[in-house]
């Protein structure tokens, strides 16, 4: 499957780029990390654990980084495999931009695809997965990046009340 | 003279009480002392080049007592095919070696490579998951114009082609059918795909390998529809044990449809493991495992040409057909979508001209063989549909443009132009019995009602004719069948009266145990319940071919007829000596034997204790017992034909088909039990309707198994289907075996796909929509595109 889109972050290119490559950050966006180790160079090993349908699994991965244009594009390969439940497979290019704001959009472009028991059982609802898969690691992607900017900005933000759960429906 | 319960009686299957109370004995449910636990390890890609397979890690697991991968089944045979193709240049068929194991390459998504045997199957199945194997994913090639396009992705590189063969029958027609079709006033073409199918029988393959060190015998209890015919491939094709030292078993099954007929690399694996472990190795499969490497079946696209005279009269038939053959060739993948189906390709017609062309295709998916009806719905399937096509461009009505073409009666028998002799049969008699029973005459006025409720409604008329019992053996030996197609029955009379017939066919559904003592029942004039069937152990049975196609009432049956005959005579010359009276001049009817002309006689139980108790027999003329065997080798195929006719109703805001009625008047001559026959139709009809509506096994591009669990590969279920009305009473018996019977397995599943798509093409065309051809299955998406543009 195919699944093309862009995001517009609050953040300088140089800070997404940063982000995209760091394994802290992504071990806490990806859905379901637990672990990302290694650096650019050597490619990075994920675990992360996920439910498609009726199928569970630890998937254990490589990911690796390239055709790298500093902070303009680079692509990500990335295969997982969970064992009984089949693999996944992942190349995605990506491309940063700046916008007149100050800000990056990110532009993604990614061919997936399955194979196994992911595939055999999980086959309709695979794309529509992925999709939901990839918009929450952008949101979260998008969040840190965006409260990172905002600490950075303005240092009191730490020091806010904590407010109560009514204090927080009511804003 | 019928006993109470003989021939032509509806007597309810004796077998099912014990498969309804839960006493039935599966092969899953034998699990002998010590038993070990096998687990496979299956690709995960549809093409891959094994580099290594480590099992360091696995071997180290909790409970692992072995592990076995390809290497060690290297030097082993190879599971062979069946039957010999050879193309239209005269070239043989390309037959890679299909191992007991993958090696060196993985060639479909399930494609076992590595096998544990552990101390439970928990163990087994976590050690699996351990074993590291290094398999570097190669493209695949996955629809067959493709894969007959691609020279440079093979699914086996040694032959350098991914075509089987190129198959021309007849030959000798192709240039007489050609000019046929170029004069010809009228020729209408379709092109259609006949549905990839996933046998799924309710009980998923099951194998236990054994061998006892003390004699050296090995047994394998396995399910099987021949296990005579596995015992021979694992003897003299993939292991080598002598046959005399290996028992293959096959108990109650619940169900085959083709799948068990084949040997599969698991029971090759099981028994080899149990020698080399001295303990019992079993294997049940999962149904994600039966998806992924039972033989599936059907998968054809051709393109059909019918050409006629404006008036409707047939002058030729030609087609040109890709089969699918998946991975490996199955044990009859070759003589299926060729023997099986080209030769039925001119239907129950008076056609002069019919040339069939099939070019069968290796394609990186699970092997293709043999499924209900195996061919011949292929073949019905696309003479049904284009002759349909043709009586609506010609405006002539479906029922008139087939019986138009009908051999007649007083044609048999007849030779068809596809090269068959049909022994007998009466076409007209069955739509003439369709017409009424179906209520055609009716149909129009619910057609009204069904527009009034908003729905559109269509009439399928189909004619099928299909041929079973595939024989005799000096035929199909000619043409290239590496096997006989005789059956064989010894019929054992024990010295208390009461009787065992060990038979070759193998009964998992079709009632034998309660057919085949009728049969013997009604020769000899005694109570069915007296005869019991032996079968599936090839240690108490003679060697049979086994059941498949439609053939054991017509072959083995037949067998069965034969011993009783042998019985008959040998029991007279018994009863002759204890009447003290010549042989020819005693009698045997209603179970006695009966001196001509006095009132002396002796009954059959009499007899048969004699024969054990032979304390005055002379030594020369009369040898003691009472045991005869028979084996049968028909003459020729028996031809059952029907007439079909469905009516569905569409809902033209979803596209979802209703199918409202379905009747299937078969011909199956002579019937032995009604009842039986009754649910084998039944049996078949829901599984065609199955095909037409909702089945279809779908790879992606990269071969992974999209249907590949019940959620996405859709069975028919109850409420799919309407009432079967069927109808067995236009009978003409076979000519040529000694029951006069014919074969009623299949019948429902090659006559039904093409009846329910005719029907929802004229729902849609009367309808006003101009749709020419929906693919099965005909789903609503599909349905719904189609009405949509």
């Amino acid at each position: 499957m195919n699944l093309a889109d862009n995001r517009n972050i609050a953040a300088s290119r140089t800070a997404v780029w940063a982000a995209i490559l760091d394994p802290e950050v992504l071990r806490t966006c990806i859905p379901g990390c637990k672990e990302v180790t290694g650096t650019v160079d050597d490619g990075f090993e994920a675990v992360v654990v996920q439910k498609v349908g009726p199928v569970k699994a630890t998937f254990k991965g490589q990911v690796e980084v390239s055709d790298i244009i500093q902070g303009e594009s680079l692509t990500l390969t990335g295969q997982g495999k969970g064992g009984p439940a089949g693999f996944a497979k992942a190349a995605a290019k990506l491309r940063f931009l700046d916008t007149d704001d100050g800000g990056t959009v990110l532009y993604y472009d990614m061919d997936a695809k399955v194979g196994g028991k992911l595939a055999q059982l999980g086959s309709r609802i695979i794309d529509g997965f992925t999709k939901k898969l990839a918009d929450q690691f952008f949101e979260r992607f998008q969040e840190r990046l965006e409260d990172q900017t905002d600490a950075d900005d303005t240092e009191e933000n730490d020091e806010k009340p904590k407010k109560g759960w009514i204090g927080r429906l009511l804003g | 003279m019928a006993a109470d319960g003989g021939m032509g009686h509806a007597t309810k299957r004796r077998e099912d009480v014990r498969f309804l109370t839960g006493r039935g004995k599966y092969t899953d449910d034998y699990t002998p002392a010590k038993t070990s636990y096998c687990a496979f390890a299956r690709s995960t890609v549809a093409n891959g080049k094994i580099n290594s397979i480590d099992t360091t890690a696995a071997a180290e697991m909790p409970g692992v007592v072995a592990v076995f991968k390809g290497e060690d089944f290297a030097e082993v045979g190879g599971n062979p095919a069946g039957w010999a193709i050879v193309s239209r240049d005269g070239t043989p068929m390309q037959e890679p070696k299909r191992p007991v194991l993958a090696h060196g390459k993985v060639r479909h998504v399930g494609d076992a490579y590595a096998a544990v045997i552990a101390e439970t199957l928990e163990q087994a199945m976590d050690a699996v998951e351990a074993i590291d194997a290094d398999i570097d994913e190669l493209d695949a090639v996955i629809d067959m114009a493709g894969a007959l396009a691609n020279d440079n992705t093979l699914v086996h590189d040694e032959i350098g082609t991914n075509m089987c063969f190129d198959w021309g029958w007849i030959e000798d027609n192709r240039a007489a059918t050609e000019e046929a079709i170029k004069n010809a006033p009228h020729v209408t073409t379709l092109k259609l795909v006949n549905n990839r199918l996933v046998p799924n029988a309710l009980e998923p393959r099951c194998s236990i390998g054994e061998y006892d060190p003390g004699t050296g015998d090995y047994r394998l209890t396995t399910t099987s529809q021949n296990p005579h015919l596995t015992r021979l491939l694992i003897s003299a094709f993939v292991l080598g044990i002598a046959e005399n030292k290996l028992t293959v078993h096959s108990p109650d099954m619940g169900g085959g449809f083709g799948s068990k007929i084949y040997h599969y690399g698991e029971e090759a694996l099981v028994l080899a493991a149990a020698k080399k472990l001295n303990r019992p190795v079993k294997w049940t499969s999962t149904r994600t495992e039966a998806f992924l490497s039972d033989a599936h079946g059907r998968d054809h696209v051709t393109k059909i040409e019918l050409a006629c005279e404006k008036d409707g009269t047939f002058i030729a038939f030609r087609t040109e057909t890709m089969a699918n053959v998946g991975a490996y060739l199955s044990n009859f993948s070759t003589v299926t979508p060729t023997f099986l189906h080209g030769t039925l390709m001119a239907g129950n017609y008076t056609v002069p001209n019919v040339y069939v062309n099939v070019k069968t295709v290796f394609t990186n998916t699970a092997p293709v063989d043999a499924y209900r009806g195996a061919g011949r719905p292929e073949a019905t399937f696309s003479l049904e549909r284009v002759i349909d096509k043709a009586a609506r461009e010609l405006g002539i009505n479906p029922v008139e443009i087939r019986r138009k073409n009908f051999v007649k009666p007083d044609q048999f028998p007849y030779a068809s132009a596809a090269g068959l002799e049909y022994d007998s049969g009466n076409y007209d008699a069955l739509m003439d019995g369709l017409e009424m029973r179906a209520d055609l005459a009716g149909f129009e006025a619910r057609c009204t009602t069904s527009a009034k409720n908003g729905k559109l409604r269509g009439l399928g008329i189909n004619s099928y004719i299909e041929a079973c019992g595939i024989a005799p053996s000096n035929l199909v030996g000619v043409l290239g069948s590496r096997i006989g197609l005789y059956d064989a029955a010894t019929v054992r009379v024990n010295a208390t009266g009461n009787i065992s017939v060990m038979v070759g066919a193998h009964s998992h559904g079709q009632g034998h145990e309660t057919a085949f003592p009728q049969v013997v029942a009604d020769m000899l004039g005694i109570d069915p319940m007296s005869v019991e069937i032996v079968h599936g152990d090839t240690s108490k049975i003679p060697f049979g071919m086994g059941t498949y196609g439609s053939r054991s009432l017509a072959v083995c049956g037949s067998a069965v007829f034969r011993a009783t005959e042998k019985i008959i005579k040998k029991a007279t010359l018994i009863a002759a000596h204890m009447v003290e009276a010549k042989p020819e001049d005693v009698n045997f009817t209603d179970g006695e034997f009966a001196v001509k002309g006095t009132n002396k006689k002796v009954s059959f139980g009499d007899v048969a204790l004699k024969a054990y108790i032979p304390h005055d027999f002379p030594i020369e003329a009369i040898e003691p017992g009472l045991e005869e065997t028979a084996f049968y080798d028909p003459a020729n195929f028996t031809y059952p034909a029907g007439a079909y006719a469905c009516e569905v109703e569409v809902d033209p805001d979803t596209g979802k088909v209703e199918i409202c009625s379905m009747v299937a008047m078969d011909d199956f001559g002579n019937v032995v039990n009604p009842l039986i026959v009754t649910g084998q139709v039944q049996g078949g009809l829901a599984q065609g309707i199955g095909q037409a509506l909702l089945e279809h096994g779908v790879y992606d591009e990269n071969g992974q198994l999209l249907s590949g669990s019940l959620m996405d590969y859709a069975m028919p279920r109850a409420d799919d289907l309407p009432n079967l009305v069927v109808d067995h009473s236009n009978a003409t018996a076979c000519t040529h075996n000694p029951i006069g019977v014919k074969g009623c397995g299949e019948a429902g599943a090659i006559g039904s796909p093409p009846t329910v798509v005719n029907a929802v093409i004229d729902a849609l065309q009367r309808g006003g929509h101009d749709v020419e051809h929906i693919d099965m299955p005909v789903s609503p998406g599909r349905v719904w595109a189609a009405m949509n543009g």
